[in-house]
């Protein structure tokens, strides 16, 4: 990368600037009701991705502010084109249909009741229709590779995520952020027993103090909702299986993934946007789908997931690109697999090659060479809820 | 070839990068310095597995990363197995 001071990618300018590397038409479901509506039209127009969820009703307070944020935020992301947005009723309908039209893209909404599902459809098919058409001649171009933002969270980790994989993505990230990229990390809980050294990687003191209330908070819910050490969960199975043992460890391992210089710039809510350039910490669970999601509405167009013991996670509109560093999940499961860095295990190839050839990756990806998890249709679309409906 | 590697030199565990049969001398290598070190494994050792570096007795802390990852729960030799039958977190 060292030659290729500021590569260029071809991508999808889209009306607010920003930039896409997919072309998505998304049926938006507003709740759990309309869900089929969304499918029926998906598959009735040919080119437009359904993305069906378990909520949107009798939401209340954070959570609901939330839900709409994640929502707006999924329909706003670069890689969609254009959104048609259903509900059951109008007036939050609306609300998902305006926050998403801020950005100038094509947004339109329909409701079920006093219309009942056929006619919904119909009239969301016709919608859905001149929206893929008016897609499908948008035009890639162009653009530098440090306007791609790009989310970074490990999954099934075990040792040899801490040993290669982690720090070959935070490689990438420092290689990025020199760039002057936009870009994220997060899981919260799973910086226990690292907090103090995450802490210090804060661009000032400022920051470092946020993180640590964003971390004691998270701290809190879990001693509050425990029933015991939480082994099992978190460490879960399948790390303790590929050899990690506590938190602790598995924190330190997950840090790799911010390399050894870049420091965080700011502290986000969950699926909030970020503001500027630089690398972003971000309050998430360290659950796979539900913190993908939050960063794909945050507006994160790819995402770089190592992986240990083979986590499979994908989200319908940002591309996960998947590695791995264990030589058995790489030979037995390749088929989830975009970039095998098991050479640094055998002392064949360096970080800083592992990170040249992950950014490779990107930058296919971004040319719109599709991800593993795209072929296999993995659209982990799962949202965040922080309490019960009322 | 290296059998298990040592993210730093104040760690007193190595991680197997393939699996270690009881009784073989592994050959080991830490990252930060480059290294070499060998250790003779008592026990079977499966690739992505911790494996002891020194002795270890019960409250003592396990460093990786440089850093303390937990509490030793039950003593361990060197050339043993490290894991959740021996080590428990610090927290939560």
């Amino acid at each position: 990368m060292a030659k290729l001071k500021n590569p260029k990618v071809f991508a999808y300018r889209r009306e607010n600037g920003r930039v896409g590397i997919r072309n998505h038409v998304v049926i938006l479901p507003l709740d759990d009701l309309s869900n089929s509506a969304c499918e029926k039209v998906a598959h009735n127009v040919k080119g437009t991705k359904a993305i069906p969820h378990a909520y949107g009703r009798l939401q209340f307070g954070k959570d609901l502010e939330l839900f709409f944020r994640t929502m707006i935020g999924t329909g706003a992301n670069p890689n969609v084109a254009a959104v048609v947005v259903i509900g059951i009723e109008p007036d939050w309908t609306n609300r998902i249909v305006e926050g998403i039209a801020k950005t100038g893209k094509p947004v339109a909404g329909f409701s079920i009741e006093r219309f009942g599902e056929f006619k919904t459809v119909e009239m969301a098919c016709w919608k859905a229709k001149e929206f893929v058409q008016w897609a499908s001649e948008l035009r890639r171009e162009p653009v530098d590779l440090k306007e791609i933002w790009v989310s970074v969270k490990c999954g099934e980790s075990d040792t040899t995520s801490g040993l290669a994989s982690n720090p070959t993505v935070g490689n990438a990230i420092e290689k990025l952020v020199a760039m002057g990229a936009t870009t994220s990390f997060g899981e919260t809980s799973e910086i226990t027993g690292a907090e103090m050294v995450c802490k210090e990687r804060a661009a000032n003191r400022k920051v470092g103090e946020q993180f640590m209330a964003t971390f004691n908070a998270y701290q809190k819910m879990i001693d509050d909702n425990k029933t015991d050490d939480l082994s099992g969960s978190q460490p879960t199975k399948g790390n303790i299986r590929g050899g990690l043992t506590t938190i602790e460890e598995k924190a330190f391992g997950n840090l790799q993934k911010i390399g050894k210089k870049a420091n965080y710039v700011g502290v986000l809510d969950k699926a909030e946007a970020p503001t500027g350039p630089g690398l972003w910490f971000m309050d998430t669970s360290s659950a796979a789908a539900e913190a993908v999601t939050l960063w794909a509405a945050a507006g994160f167009v790819a995402h770089f997931f190592p992986t240990g013991q083979g986590n499979i996670i994908g989200n319908p509109i940002e591309p996960v690109i998947k590695l791995t560093a264990n030589p058995l999940t790489a030979k037995t499961m390749s088929e989830h697999v975009d970039y095998d860095c098991s050479a640094i295990l055998r002392g064949e190839m360096t970080l800083d090659q592992s990170g040249d050839n992950l950014l490779q990756m990107l930058i296919r990806t971004c040319n719109g060479r599709l991800t593993a998890q795209e072929v296999l249709g993995h659209e982990e679309f799962v949202l965040t809820k922080l309490y019960e409906s009322a | 070839m290296i059998q298990f590697l040592v993210h730093e030199e104040a760690d007193n565990v190595g991680v197997a990068t393939v699996d270690i049969k009881a009784g073989e001398t592994a050959k080991g290598l830490y990252m930060d310095s480059q290294k070499k070190v060998q250790v003779k494994a008592q026990q079977d050792i499966p690739l992505g597995h911790k494996i002891a570096l020194v002795k270890f007795k019960k409250d003592d802390s396990v460093i990786k990363y440089g850093h303390d990852i937990g509490r030793i729960v039950a003593d361990i030799k060197v050339g043993e197995h490290v894991h959740i039958h021996n080590l428990k977190t610090r927290r939560w």
